[in-house]
């Protein structure tokens, strides 16, 4: 089952970022990215998703929603912090609806630094995360 | 009568890059009434300015949004500017002009991507968006971000573009406007993209104005309102004519958007013409003291920045109303009465731009 490596799908949400990092998602999707080359797909339905791509920091609104986002997501599933507002809270870090990172609340696997983050910056990210993703799949097979 | 169900529309949703929670209250498949719910990526940013002083704050006024990111930062620095009664060089000015309008074509362009993929319409969201990255290029090579320019400042502008730049990318946008036409063909012609949209969520003039839309959702009404008339920077040196349509409905915001590219670009062409030699900023010292309220028009429409400082380097207070945020009225009005398959492009016609409106 190495299909999941080479067609990983992501699903992507907006925690309380300024969509800079957003549309930069977004545009990773588009030709002059392009990672469905890859076979990356983005999906809308976090059941169908191996790969959580998460722009901006957690407040106190969207704590339960991206709980229950990747709660839904069938294992073996990795999670991408895309941009310094994710990592940290960033610029806004100091406002009182932030409560910080999204590591907080759900455990991230790969941190892709940037304010915005560059859409180059998001494909490494998620290549990076492939190999943690085989690993996990690996140890997640054994236990099986 | 049949029953009423509720039902839940976001927040995270396929064809919404950002949350919005509606929920829609349907009978058979007819939407009788839609509750918003905003404040999901609320941050709270206006009380930094308790903790960052003026000059910062120029930093996150940038990201309030990050595709009408220059807009926000140039208004903010407006506003300070003229309760400092700072005088920004003609060049400056026009430079933000420039920027501002490069800034209009690529979110016009990328919500032209997001519409065609609200319709089930992938190819054209994919020429959309390829489109769109050449306007990046350009904003690239002239400030050094993609999204966040980082190029607003009190007092001018950080970057200068020199002339000989300005010709080439004089050049770059006429092919961009050649390749341009065939998608707006697409949009403003084809029989299935028209069958979606025409005579779908109508706002009569009389209701846009009653609910307070701005911006694309205003002049598709029929009212001719556009910031940018007030004059602000070197708007008032150059020939423009607000973009208005009448028939109100998902199609005529449509055609407002298309047509305000052919404008902008053209505006862009004006400014590169009559852009005068000189300096691009000024030094600004001391604190600002006084209120002030700067208008200016975004992609989406009026944004307004409050500020009240009392003469020390922390403003006192920081509001933003943003153009979004006074469409949202608007949209539950036409929300009513709609065919629940129709809900997702009519969200999209407003051009919803979650983060300004939650801040
Ligand atoms: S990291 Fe920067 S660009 Fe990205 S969401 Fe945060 S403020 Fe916006």
């Amino acid at each position: 089952m190495s299909s999941i490596i080479k067609s990983p799908w992501v699903i992507h949400y907006d925690g309380s970022s300024c969509n800079g990092c957003d549309i930069e998602v977004l545009a990773a999707l588009t030709p002059r990215f392009d990672v469905e080359r890859f076979g990356i797909i983005n999906t809308g339905n976090p059941k169908h998703a191996d790969i959580f791509l998460i722009t901006g920091s957690i407040n106190e609104q969207n704590i339960s929603i991206v709980k229950n986002i990747y709660e839904q997501m069938p294992n073996p599933k990795i999670v991408i912090a895309v941009g310094v507002c994710a990592a940290t809270g960033g610029i806004f870090r100091e406002c009182y609806n932030v409560q910080g990172g999204v590591g907080e609340v759900i455990p991230v696997d790969v941190y892709v630094p940037g304010c915005a983050v560059r859409p180059e910056a998001i494909i490494d990210g998620v290549v990076k995360g492939l190999g943690i993703l085989q690993k996990k799949q690996e140890e997640w097979s054994k236990q099986a | 009568m049949a029953n009423k169900t509720i039902i839940p529309f976001g927040p995270q949703h396929p064809v919404l890059p950002e949350p919005i929670h509606l929920d829609l209250v349907v009978e058979d498949e007819k939407v009788v009434e839609a509750i918003p719910s905003i404040g999901l990526i609320h941050r709270g940013l206006e009380k930094l300015v308790e903790i960052k002083d003026y000059q910062e704050m120029t930093f996150v006024a940038e990201r309030i949004c990050g595709i009408c990111s220059f807009i926000h930062g140039m208004t903010y620095c407006h506003a300070i500017e003229t309760v400092m009664n700072v005088t920004v060089p003609p060049r400056a000015q026009y430079l933000r002009i420039i920027w501002s309008e490069l800034s209009r074509i690529h979110s016009h362009l990328l919500w032209l991507g997001l519409m065609a993929d609200s319709l089930g319409f992938e190819s054209l969201f994919m020429y959309s968006w390829k489109i769109r990255e050449r306007i990046l290029d350009i904003i690239e090579e002239t400030t050094g971000g993609r999204v966040i320019f980082g190029s607003a400042k009190i007092g001018g502008v950080k970057h200068d573009i020199t002339n000989s730049k300005l010709q080439e990318i004089g050049k770059r946008l006429d092919d961009i406007e050649k390749e341009l036409k065939p998608i707006a063909r697409v949009f403003i012609d084809d029989h299935s993209v028209k069958h979606r949209l025409v005579g779908v969520g109508v706002m009569p003039k009389e209701d846009a104005y009653a609910y307070g839309a701005v911006g694309p959702m205003l002049r598709a009404s029929g009212i001719v309102q556009d910031m940018r008339k007030l004059g602000y920077s070197a708007y008032n040196e150059l020939n423009f004519e607000p973009i208005v349509e009448t028939a109100g409905d998902c199609y005529a915001r449509s055609v407002v958007r298309i047509r305000e590219l052919t404008s902008s670009f053209d505006l862009i062409r004006q400014a590169s013409v009559k852009i005068p030699e000189g300096a691009i900023d000024v030094k600004v010292t001391g604190n600002p003291n006084g209120e002030f309220m700067a208008r200016t028009e975004q992609p989406r429409g009026e944004v307004v920045y409050y500020v009240k400082a009392n003469g020390n380097k922390f403003l006192e207070r920081l509001r933003v109303r943003t153009p979004t945020f006074a469409n949202i009225p608007a949209l539950v009005k036409i929300l009513q009465g709609c065919d629940l398959a129709d809900v997702p492009v009519i969200v999209l016609t407003i051009d919803p731009c979650i983060s300004c409106t939650e801040r």
